[in-house]
């Protein structure tokens, strides 16, 4: 549905992007994902045909963006950063606008609009004046906006951005429920939202693709050992036993605070020792207060990514003073991450 | 066709939703009184000393003595009002970000630029609709010949063109709206006081410099002369600036 072949796009001597490639299936929800200045934006205006790459294709729907923009345009709902919206005219004025650049035949106008209204709960507001809303009213009607022409492709850049947690819960249902009949792209550098609403994250950094995989994937590729948080009610001291339980690699205790203790354990690779702990600990005669599995969040992949291609890389990337590159240093090499 | 229409007529909401639109209007009718009625009066005494001496011309052309003023004076207050009209066009949608929406909707780059002008250009043909009644009093008092007046009011109309297209090309530059002001009044003067320059240079370029005087060119609107060379300067004038802005917004795309 959306394809971006070798794209890379230049101002002048700085590279924004280079050489980035991906592809969203039809129904997908693709996040995008990177730190602040990494070329998340860039890239979505190109795909929206706002500006032409430097080098490279990108096509919505089959229709090239530059060789056919129209057709691919027609087909392409896109919410930059800023809700672009005219303050002086009325919520309702603006769509009636939109449909009518965006070719909305007459007739189904009205009906589309009050269907865009509903679907971003915004009738309330329909009459107030757009300079006059609140930052996630605006975000509403940048979002309605978007659904006018019904597109089959979703472009969202930072949907979420400025709304109060009630408000990114109503967004994220909101384009949960739009992913089945339309594509959609969103980029954020908020990861958790990644996480419970994309099926594809694709990760960039400096410009360039770090990564692409399903959530699940990238956590699942970085976790070497699973370790597991326990706390028991026990004077003893559990570290003996557990260590000498099969398929656990180490374990120690990381808190100890009147009768109750805090320890992590340690399994070998790829071996759930969840349930053979859960009795162990049950036969020790120990209180099994808490037991679960610690993850590596998307957050530490994110960072893992991120981080390291900025140290492995940086001579390549032309000086961008605008780029915050995280410095923090982790041994890992990227290569390991990414071509595993 | 259509969205040209649709942008046309979001400028020229926009400009009523403000009260651009009233004082623009408003002052422009104001300042178009105030030399109506000092040439009307200028006009009068004339006449009148005329009559009662008994000697020149014994009767006066209301049409080259008194419309003919006028309407110069008129297309020199458009040259300070237009740039007002103009300056937002472009550097406010890019300062907001709605370019973006503009941009990334099925719609061409000509369309819209269209759209721009064609809504400038109905302000500022509401501007002189508001100048009517002032000709309407001349037919009822007088008998001016409709013709010229038509003519001049046509050049008036190119004229502005010409200074708008001026006016979207500046503003597609920036995003500082007062910036784009100022630099096509700066322009519109420029080209306006051009033909002073002639008399530094030999025939050819006093030839030269005072065909792209935008305002020479206006002179036989004035007193009622429909010369096919002007409009084509006209309309020429116009279609260049709007190919210019075209081809400014195009590369603001490529570079970013």
């Amino acid at each position: 549905m959306i394809e971006v072949k070798n794209v890379t796009k230049r101002y002048g001597r700085v590279t924004a992007v280079q050489d980035i490639s991906f592809k969203v299936k039809r129904g997908e929800i693709l996040g995008f994902l990177g730190p602040n200045g990494a070329g998340k934006t860039t890239t979505m205006r190109i795909l929206t045909g706002y500006m032409p790459a430097t080098k490279g294709r990108a096509m919505i729907a089959g229709f090239d963006v530059f060789e056919q923009p129209i057709e691919a345009k027609r087909r392409t709902g896109y919410l930059p950063e800023t809700p672009p919206l005219y303050p002086e005219m009325t919520v309702r004025e603006y769509l009636q606008f939109v449909a009518r650049i965006k070719g909305i035949p007459r007739s189904e106008r009205t009906g589309r609009i009050s269907g865009a209204m509903e679907q971003v709960r915004l009738n309330e507001m329909a009459d107030r004046h757009c300079g006059k809303l609140s930052k996630g009213y605006r975000q509403r009607v940048g979002l309605a906006q978007t659904l006018l022409h019904d597109p089959e492709v979703l472009i969202l850049d930072e949907p979420t951005a400025g709304l109060d947690p009630n408000q990114i819960i109503q967004t994220r249902e909101l384009i949960t429920n739009l992913a089945g009949d339309h594509t959609i792209i969103l980029s954020t550098h908020i990861l958790p939202e990644v996480s419970q609403t994309c099926q594809r994250v694709v990760i960039i950094n400096n410009g360039r693709l770090v990564a692409e995989d399903t959530p699940e994937n990238l956590t699942h590729r970085l976790r070497g050992a699973e370790i597991i948080y326990l706390k028991i009610a026990t004077h003893d001291d559990p570290v003996p036993a557990l260590s000498r339980m099969p398929g656990v690699q180490r374990a120690s205790v990381s808190k100890r605070n009147e009768g109750i203790i805090e320890c992590e354990v340690e399994s070998m690779t790829g071996e759930d020792i969840r349930r053979n702990l859960a009795q162990a600990v049950i036969a020790a005669g120990w209180g099994l207060l808490e037991l679960r599995q610690l993850r590596m969040s998307l957050e530490e992949v994110f960072l893992h990514l991120t981080t390291n291609e900025s140290n492995a890389e940086t001579p390549d990337i032309p000086e961008d003073e605008e780029r915050e590159i995280p410095t923090s240093n982790t041994k890992e090499s990227l290569d390991e991450v990414v071509h595993e | 066709m259509s969205n040209i229409f649709a942008i046309a007529d979001k400028e020229l909401r926009s400009y009523f939703s403000s009260p651009t639109a009233y004082v623009i209007i408003g002052l422009f009718a104001a300042l178009f009184g105030f030399f109506y009625t000092a040439i009307l009066d200028f006009f009068v005494k004339q006449s009148m000393q005329l009559q009662q001496f008994q000697m020149g011309p014994s009767s006066v052309n209301i049409n080259l003595q008194l419309i003919r003023p006028v309407l110069s004076n008129a297309s020199v207050v458009a040259l300070f009002v237009l740039p007002m009209i103009t300056m937002r066009t472009y550097a406010e949608e890019k300062r907001s970000g709605t370019i973006e929406l503009l941009l990334t909707s099925p719609i061409t780059n000509l369309e819209i630029i269209l759209g721009k002008f064609f809504g400038a250009l109905g302000l500022y043909s509401l501007m002189l609709l508001v100048t009517t009644p002032y000709i309407i009093i001349l037919f009822i008092y007088g008998e001016p010949e409709l013709s010229p007046i038509l003519v001049g009011y046509l050049g008036l109309l190119l004229m502005g063109g010409s200074f708008i297209s001026i006016g979207l090309l500046i503003s597609s530059f920036t995003k500082n709206q007062i910036v784009a002001g100022m630099i096509t009044f700066a322009t519109l003067l420029l080209l306006w006081v051009l033909n002073w320059l002639s008399s530094f240079g030999g025939p050819t370029t006093q030839a030269v410099v005072s065909y792209l005087s935008i305002t020479q060119h206006f002179d036989d609107f004035a007193i009622g002369v429909l010369d096919t060379k002007h409009v084509i300067y006209y309309l020429s004038f116009i279609t260049f600036g709007l190919f210019l802005t075209a081809k400014s917004v195009d590369s603001e795309r490529w570079r970013g």
